[in-house]
């Protein structure tokens, strides 16, 4: 080799711009064992929550959710410790008003990647698709709309809330096992009450269950409580409730609190209730002790002073979700989590008795489906005996086969 | 004369020492092994006392509020049980079968282990993310070492120096420095790590993972994870194998997984870590214990509220015992 000296001066300053790079690869690796942690940062964007409920008990919480995700950056920090990494949420309250693709787009401007969405569906959409958005990881908290995992689905979105349809599937399972296949279906006035009982008949379909009889019952605005409401009530449910064909248990389709709350114990005929109120299907409930679970209420009560619903576990989910994939990949780079995410080493321990996966056709997390009277947890679904050939938590909701989804 | 019965059992083939197994123990019962096993019911507050010749619960000992963990001091005068809802241990003279004393063990105590000499106790409180360190004859604590968030497993090496204890959210095995009490090592493993287990020459450490669905054999002097065993059983599905209790044979080459609802001891050949059998217990198989000799493994199955015996060299279960509701611990005299 003929070495001019020209490019012997080349070599030579590449030499020690090697030494250099050297030189720094050990100082960071020094500094970032002992010094600087990895700063993980998260956001969490919420917009406004009602604040109206038929039973007193059922008012969420002012902190709903962020409470469940600050409980697991606490988590992460214990875990961060050992592995020099630190994880932070900022929260970001949005009125009516406020556009949600800016609020994401400034939350990607001040450095946060990793991003718990707490919004209704075209929110949701919004904030994901900003042009501001590229390179965020959004984790849906909130909204259970199939479609947001179906036609709406998006690659940079995974969903820790359950959809309608798991749900609804999950309720059916335990019905059907339980015997009482034929259902009166009240639903709700609401857009949102649509498509819960639409997802209740595809789920009675499926499952061998029969809708006797539908009605509606119509919001037609007014309070939720007045000092004599009672009274009205107690006369107004019986009558709506006549007239049934024979039927074994009435469910409510009432995602806004309207009426579902009222049913139990003023029906016409002495039914149980079911959906919206009665036997809930949901992700969580305070009341749930198995699997562990006590630990996890504990460590949230002692937080935050009240006890965890639905929205705070699925809330740390994600952030546990991030927590996970920061430890397992080293790294605080969204991208890299979502990989890992989506790999089979991705497993969830969220004390429901099993691990929590993500359908890689369309990022929802896998999970079983607590059945809950308010005071206690009377089933988990999927129920025995519905199986799969993948995975029996791909019972509940909509499956690969028939997804609409097509991540880009 | 024990040993001329195994191959007995060999040569007989195994259709018929199922058959005669029934036959042979009543065999065995007549030499007097005189081993007894405690079993934790975590529902029924009581602990099962268990004679190992007969099989048989010869007696039931009230004990506090969600018994869990549970050993005998290194002498065999006590058996220590952990009553995670009152906060305490309790100690149960083995003798009288009366509840002596408590230990500080700090709040919601789960699994414990003891220093070889048998003079400290190592408590894994789950709730307050720490582990409290006991001096067993004065009763006092001595400390507290803070690890990962709800620590559950807890091991020991045979030296004494090193403890290992599992945190289940933030899926790590700890190794803490018994002189310093400073953690010097952490290990990542699958998730939900619930049980830690060395080898009896310290060669290796065994940690399942309940919810991950495998055990990580780590290799102690590297503290890295050397090998990870999986478990598939036809017909199962995968979130069902969930494993939790381990218990290795003294000569290092054969381990016992108990797979939780999977219903099935996993048998592994500890020397190539490959599966060699799956046997069925009882539902949701929690934790194990041989017997002193080695010549039975019994599990605690805390669904069908019974306890299986394994006999070892055979590998096949030859006996179920009803203990209380949700048998969870067990832990076998050495004398």
């Amino acid at each position: 080799m003929t070495v001019s000296s020209n490019s012997r001066t080349t070599v030579a300053r590449s030499v020690s711009l090697i030494r250099l790079l050297l030189a720094g690869t050990i100082l960071f690796a020094w500094t970032s064992a002992s010094a600087d942690p990895v700063e993980i940062k998260i956001g969490y964007l919420r917009g406004p929550q009602p604040k109206t409920s038929i039973s007193l008990l059922d008012i969420p919480p002012e902190n709903n959710g962020v409470a469940g995700a600050q409980l697991a950056i606490n988590d992460n920090n214990t875990t961060g410790k050992f592995l020099n990494q630190r994880f932070s949420l900022e929260d970001v309250q949005l009125n009516d008003k406020d556009d949600p693709a800016a609020a994401a787009s400034s939350l990607a401007a001040r450095g946060v990647s990793l991003v718990l969405a707490d919004l209704p569906a075209a929110a949701l959409l919004k904030a994901a698709d900003a042009p501001g958005s590229q390179g965020l990881l959004f984790f849906n908290v909130g909204a259970i709309d199939d479609r947001l995992r179906e036609e709406d689905c998006r690659g940079n979105v995974i969903h820790t809330a359950p959809t309608r349809s798991m749900l609804a599937d999950a309720l059916a399972q335990y019905l059907v096992w339980k015997q009482w296949r034929r259902w009166f279906l009240i639903s709700g006035s609401h857009p949102e009450d649509k498509l819960y009982a639409e997802a209740l008949r595809r789920a009675a379909k499926r499952f061998g269950a029969r809708i006797v009889q539908e009605k509606v019952f119509e919001d037609t605005g007014g309070a939720r409580r007045t000092d004599s409401g009672v009274v009205q009530i107690q006369r107004q449910l019986p009558v709506f409730t006549q007239g049934a064909p024979a039927y074994d248990v009435l469910i409510a389709a009432d995602e806004n609190d309207v009426f579902a709350a009222y049913l139990p114990y003023r029906t016409w005929d002495a039914r149980p209730v079911a959906g919206s109120a009665g036997l809930i299907p949901t992700s969580w409930d305070p009341s749930h002790d198995q699997w562990g679970a006590v630990q996890m209420q504990e460590r949230f009560m002692k937080l935050s002073s009240r006890r965890m619903t639905a929205r705070d576990m699925q809330a740390w989910s994600a952030a546990r979700m991030i927590g996970e994939s920061a430890a397992r990949t080293r790294s605080n780079d969204a991208k890299a989590m979502l990989g890992f995410l989506k790999s089979p080493d991705f497993a969830l321990a969220a004390f429901k008795g099993q691990r929590l996966t993500l359908r890689d056709w369309n990022l929802q997390l896998r999970q079983p489906i607590l059945l809950t009277d308010g005071r206690m947890i009377v089933s988990v679904s999927p129920q025995e005996g519905f199986q799969h050939q993948f995975s029996e938590l791909d019972t509940l909701g909509l499956d690969r086969p028939e997804s609409k989804c097509k991540l880009k | 004369m024990q040993a001329q019965v195994n191959p007995i059992i060999r040569s007989t083939g195994v259709w018929r020492a199922g058959l005669f197994g029934a036959g042979l123990l009543i065999l065995l019962g007549t030499q007097a092994s005189g081993f007894t096993a405690y079993v934790s019911n975590e529902k029924s507050n009581t602990v099962s006392v268990i004679d190992t010749d007969k099989f048989q619960v010869v007696k039931t000992i009230k004990v506090g509020q969600r018994p869990r963990g549970i050993e005998l001091t290194k002498d065999g005068k006590f058996i220590l049980v952990a009553v995670g809802d009152d906060d305490t241990i309790q100690m149960i003279d083995t003798t009288t079968h009366e509840i002596v004393t408590t230990l500080p063990s700090g709040p919601d105590p789960e699994l414990f282990t003891q220093d070889p000499a048998g003079k400290i106790l190592y408590v894994a409180n789950e709730d307050a993310n720490t582990v409290t360190i006991i001096d067993l004859e004065k009763k006092v604590p001595l400390g507290e070492v803070q690890v990962g968030v709800e620590p559950e497993g807890m091991g020991i090496s045979p030296d004494g120096k090193i403890l290992v204890n599992t945190s289940e959210t933030t899926n790590m095995a700890h190794f803490i420095d018994t002189q310093t009490r400073q953690i010097v090592a952490n290990v990542l493993v699958d998730s939900r790590p619930r049980f830690a287990e060395f080898k009896h020459d310290g060669s290796e450490l065994w940690v399942s993972s309940e919810v991950g669905g495998t055990v990580s054999v780590i290799d102690p002097v590297k503290r890295e994870v050397s090998k990870k065993i999986t478990f598939d059983i036809p017909g199962l599905r995968k979130e069902a194998i969930q494993p939790v209790g381990i218990s290795i044979t003294r000569d290092g080459k054969t381990g016992f997984v108990a797979l939780g609802p999977a219903n099935r001891v996993a048998v592994i050949n500890a020397v190539t870590h490959e599966v060699q059998k799956y046997l069925l217990v009882g539902q949701r198989v929690w934790h194990l214990a041989f017997t002193p000799d080695e010549k039975y493994l019994l599990t605690t199955n805390g669904v069908s509220n019974d306890v299986s015996v394994i006999d070892v060299a055979s590998l096949r279960v030859i006996k179920t015992i009803q203990v209380g509701e949700l048998p969870w611990g067990i832990a076998v005299s050495q004398q």
